[in-house]
């Protein structure tokens, strides 16, 4: 198959390697931002190739990850409304609130329906008239515009039971967040591959020019991702960050216009409740007012009790970069993918469920 | 008659005997032939036994059906255990509605690969529930076989040294009915790899009767599989990345959905451990069989990391490979 082997060739990944250690000096503190890439450089065993000097931290970029309980808990309780049926990408209906999941609200007899697309939502929502369908509208600009464009296309075809819970979440702002809250110093940012291919590379233009920070836009396969540090060694070694793209197949600097306006069309940007972090202004996406039909937040009444987060849970402070998975107290103990008690071990692309699968980066 | 089933072709009255007996030509035998209250049959040797229980969404998938699984799963089940499968029970639970149309073709299908694999249906019953009481059709069967002499199978016989040889591409069943899922609709070529393994085994058997495990990994993938093996017998085991063979299209298919193959149900798959010695004769035996043309060892077992699988990666790290957890579940972006 194009574009997957090429990609995972060991002589070019072996090449990018040597070039690697024969160049990288300074001691370098490289985030990758986004959990895809958390989980590629750990299933291909990376941490454990590059030289001791580059440092790699995993960033807030699991979309799961970084739902608010409040937020959880909202979808949870118009999962429980008569008539409505709920719709979500996988990883999501596992995910715990303050009290609950989607999957337990399911078995408890919620209609909760894993779809892979907006678009699938739309159908139920064809298919079902005497049925309101909701979407759980998260994750970063990579979906954003597919949900925008579902929105659209519900008010081409005039479906009235289609409405989406918009948990929407943007990059750029929140990368700013987690660098002014300074308690993370970074030499390097390993930048989001599709959220890329979306808004482009220059929206990280900032991080290079006011925080002196190193930046690289990766694929998902270990040649992508080797090629990137390789990128980033070669502008922290002489010492002049930049915006560059090792992901040139997926990603321009201008990014995909078309889809970047279908977003602009349906949304604004507004606050986000970031899980772990709290509130940050202009770092979501709400609905524009004249597409508030399909805002599920306007058209049910839900009310919600306080959200509150598990005791001694420390997915907070993985997701700022500040801490790792191991330096929880509960993690392999009390907190497994079995019986998970933080978002970041229930998600396939959580810093904690990627530590735990695939052990701490040593391959013990 | 009817075109769909109702609750009275469940009720033993006549609906029922009518019903059974517009299939029970496709599966005859002088046992079942007597139709009654059980099977009785000579059985000479060391005896295998074993149930499974069938659901599938949909019933029908790429390359097979819900009868065809259930014939073979069961069938694949006694082979571990390196036994001749002989005789199959077979019942069915429907959900009233189903299409008689569908019921026939599935009887169908149980009977074409009940035939390719040399078993008996000996026995069977059929019971009809409410809309909603089951979800279109489930299927148990259960299955006897005889254990040939010397042969002695089991997941905790591993020993350091040995080899881990799988009889082809990991992955394909779960793909081919992921891609008809509702909700997650695609398109791939791929279709399901559900076979009989009961002459793969034969053949295997022919190289060497000393085979220490053989599992088929269907549910959990191969990851699962050698994990039970690793944990069941205290010892370790190393596979190669590079040296499993996955289609390019369930690479694909993995791909986008952010699945991996090793977790994946296999339902025409084995993987067994043999000795060193052995191994390129089982190999040979197996690439010339048409449900193992893929054949490949694909690791060994070590002393070292007792219980723990470990998969040497395409660049040369190494991973541990875990038991899955959950559902697999489709990755967001």
């Amino acid at each position: 198959m194009k574009f997957v082997e090429e990609y995972r060739d060991p002589e070019l990944g072996k090449k990018l390697l040597d070039r690697i250690h024969r160049r990288s000096r300074k001691p370098a503190r490289l985030m990758e931002f986004c959990g895809g890439h958390t989980v590629a450089i750990f299933k291909y065993g990376l941490r454990q190739l590059l030289p001791p000097n580059i440092q790699m931290l995993s960033g807030p970029g699991c979309p799961v990850c970084v739902t608010a309980a409040a937020d959880l808990d909202k979808a949870i309780a118009l999962g429980k409304l008569p008539g409505v049926i709920i719709t979500s990408f996988g990883d999501m209906v596992r995910v715990p609130g303050s009290r609950s999941s989607l999957q337990k609200a399911k078995a408890e007899g919620a209609d909760v329906r894993v779809v892979y697309s907006a678009q699938d939502a739309l159908t139920i929502a064809r298919d079902n008239p005497s049925k309101s369908v909701v979407f759980i509208g998260i994750g970063f600009e990579t979906t954003a515009p597919t949900i925008a464009a579902s929105v659209l296309q519900a008010e081409k075809e005039k479906i009235k039971n289609y409405s989406v819970l918009s948990l929407h979440k943007i990059c750029p702002p929140i990368m700013k967040a987690i660098l002014d809250l300074g308690e993370v110093r970074l030499d390097g940012i390993i930048c989001p591959g599709h959220v890329s291919a979306i808004i482009g590379s220059r929206p990280y233009q900032f991080l290079a020019n006011e925080y002196h920070i190193a930046c690289a836009v990766s694929g998902f396969e270990p040649v992508d991702i080797l090629l990137a540090v390789d990128l980033l060694v070669e502008q922290i070694e002489s010492g002049e960050p930049k915006v560059e793209i090792a992901y040139r197949r997926g990603v321009k600097p201008e990014g995909n216009p078309a889809a970047l306006k279908l977003m602009d069309t349906v949304f604004e940007v507004g606050e986000a409740d970031w899980r772990g972090i709290g509130i940050v202004p202009a770092s979501g996406l709400q609905f524009k007012k004249q597409y508030e039909q399909f805002d599920a937040a306007k058209k049910f009444d839900i009310k919600i009790s306080p959200a509150r987060e598990p005791k001694g849970c420390i997915c907070g402070a993985v997701l700022r970069g500040v801490s790792t998975p191991p330096d929880c107290k509960l993690f392999r103990k009390t907190c497994t993918p079995e019986n998970p008690i933080g978002p970041c071990m229930v998600s396939s692309e959580g810093s904690c469920a990627t530590y735990y699968e695939y052990g701490e980066g040593d391959g013990r | 008659m009817e075109d769909k089933i109702l609750l009275a072709h469940g009720s033993g009255g006549k609906l029922m005997h009518d019903l059974i007996q517009s299939f029970i030509p496709r599966l005859a035998n002088p046992i079942l032939n007597k139709m009654d209250d059980s099977a009785v049959f000579d059985i000479n040797g060391k005896m295998a036994f074993t149930t499974d229980s069938y659901i599938v969404n949909p019933i029908f998938f790429p390359g097979g059906d819900i009868g065809k699984l259930a014939v073979c799963g069961t069938v694949n089940d006694l082979s571990m255990s390196g036994a001749k499968p002989l005789y199959l029970s077979l019942a069915l639970i429907i959900e009233e509605g189903l299409p008689i149309s569908d019921l026939k073709k599935i009887i169908e299908s149980i009977a074409d690969t009940a035939e390719e694999a040399g078993v008996k249906i000996v026995t069977g019953d059929t019971k009809v529930v409410d809309k909603g009481g089951a979800d279109k059709l489930f299927i148990n069967t259960a299955g006897v076989g005889i254990v040939p002499e010397g042969v002695n199978i089991s997941a905790a016989n591993a020993q350091a040294g040995d080899k881990i040889v799988l009889s082809g591409t990991v992955g394909d069943h779960g793909i081919a009915v992921l891609s008809k899922r509702e909700g997650l609709k695609f398109n791939t070529p791929v279709p399901s790899d559900c076979a009989p393994l009961n002459g793969l085994v034969a053949a295997m058997l022919g190289a060497s009767h000393d085979i220490h495990c053989m599992r088929d990994p269907t549910r959990g993938g191969l990851a699962t599989t050698l994990n039970d093996f690793a944990g069941q017998s205290n010892v370790g085991i190393v596979i190669e990345e590079d040296k499993i063979p996955v289609d390019k299209a369930v690479l694909a298919a993995c791909e986008l959905l952010g699945l991996d193959p090793l977790y994946i149900a296999n339902e025409g798959k084995l993987v067994a451990i043999v000795p060193a010695n052995d191994a390129a004769a089982v190999l040979r035996r197996m690439k010339r069989h048409q449900y193992g043309k893929n054949a490949a060892i694909i690791g060994e077992v070590v002393a070292e990391h007792p219980r723990r699988v470990v998969m040497k990666t395409l660049l040369g790290a190494s991973r541990i490979v875990d038991m899955p957890v959950g559902e697999l579940l489709p990755r967001i972006c």
